[in-house]
């Protein structure tokens, strides 16, 4: 036991130990192991959608559509491809830099510092699904639909409706349950327990919110 | 178990991830915004992508500081993607040659510009 207090991470000659004999083989919280395994069968859920998606576009015909002009925005006279989704990123990256900052004062029990960032967190992901509201306005008025589309393969709307309304819904899902914590963290409801692993588990899930997009700004949007 | 203990870590790390995490960003935008073409598009697109999923999982989501155990856990089994990624691109090359021998070549083989849609204010 003294030997998991002084090598807490890393190294693969724990791995043995960690499973060897009739104990507890991950030392971690439970609610965080459970957060884990969520996140690993979302990473499945969503991968399925992105190699359907890698199916659907190797099997199209039809010319897939410039995703850099269809996702491009006039802003002060000048046409600038794609500017809506690289501001996406950008704010969902700062959400994700905002929410570690409130993991690390959960450490030093500071409520109104995690409650702080926390609701930061939640304001960005929230002008988050407000843009890609605003996106799937400005594609479903030029014709976007999940079945056809004036750009090019029809398999793009389909494709771009599920996996961004996929992803849509996790970060909608992830304001909720960001900001029913928050709101917790600021009552003191975990100062009951002195536990706070819940901020944790809340940031992982973000963060894996995060992850997602990164592949969908890859593959969807820039391929 | 005193697991909590061992991830204090100083502030500058996740401000230095975030940083980085923009500059990877803003360069994979550069790469669209210079409209880099072909195999050096998608190398680069893969890089930065990875580099930022990487930093991600191991610095924000604490992974680099858990125990061995949990990390095989937590990483192994999407690697079994690989297999689906090489049976689905292998059946989708497949059903391109399928559509292509009995249905024929579409009508517009080139890729439609959004301003030839849309018109030039587009």
């Amino acid at each position: 036991m003294s030997e998991q207090t002084m090598n807490p991470s890393g190294h693969l000659h724990t791995v043995a130990q960690d499973w060897a004999d009739e104990k507890q083989a991950f030392h971690v919280p439970w609610g965080k192991l459970m957060m884990w395994i969520f996140l690993i069968s979302d990473t499945f859920i969503f991968s399925c959608f992105l190699i359907g998606y890698m199916n659907v576009r190797m099997s199209a015909t039809e010319p897939w559509p410039y995703a850099s002009e269809v996702f491009a925005l006039t802003l002060f006279g000048n046409n600038i491809p794609l500017i809506l989704i690289a501001i996406m990123t950008f704010i969902l990256i700062t959400s994700s830099g905002t929410m570690a900052l409130a993991v690390r004062y959960a450490h030093f029990r500071d409520r109104k510092k995690i409650a702080l960032f926390m609701f930061i967190t939640a304001a960005f992901g929230a002008s988050f699904v407000g843009m890609q509201a605003f996106e799937w306005t400005k594609l479903i008025s030029e014709g976007v639909r999940p079945w056809a589309n004036p750009f090019g393969a029809p398999q793009f709307g389909s494709i771009f409706f599920m996996v961004t309304g996929f992803h849509g819904l996790h970060v909608s899902i992830g304001v909720i349950y960001l900001s029913i914590v928050a709101s917790k963290v600021l009552k003191g409801d975990y100062d009951k327990k002195n536990n706070y692993d819940i901020v944790e588990i809340t940031g992982l899930y973000w963060h894996f919110v995060d992850l997602v997009w990164v592949f969908i700004f890859a593959f969807f949007y820039l391929w | 178990m005193e697991h909590s203990e061992s991830q204090q870590h100083p502030i500058g790390v996740y401000l230095k991830v975030w940083l980085l995490l923009f500059v990877l960003s803003a360069m994979s935008y550069m790469v669209d915004y210079l409209n880099f073409q072909g195999m050096v598009r998608w190398s680069l697109i893969i890089i930065f992508m990875l580099l930022k999923a990487g930093f991600i999982v191991a610095i924000f989501m604490h992974v680099m500081w858990e125990r061995m155990t949990l990390i095989t856990a937590i990483l192994g089994p999407p690697t079994v993607l690989l297999i689906l990624i090489g049976f689905m691109a292998s059946e989708g090359d497949h059903t391109f040659g399928t559509r292509v021998d009995y249905l024929g070549q579409p009508e517009a083989a080139e890729r439609i510009h959004v301003s030839d849609v849309l018109g030039e204010d587009h």
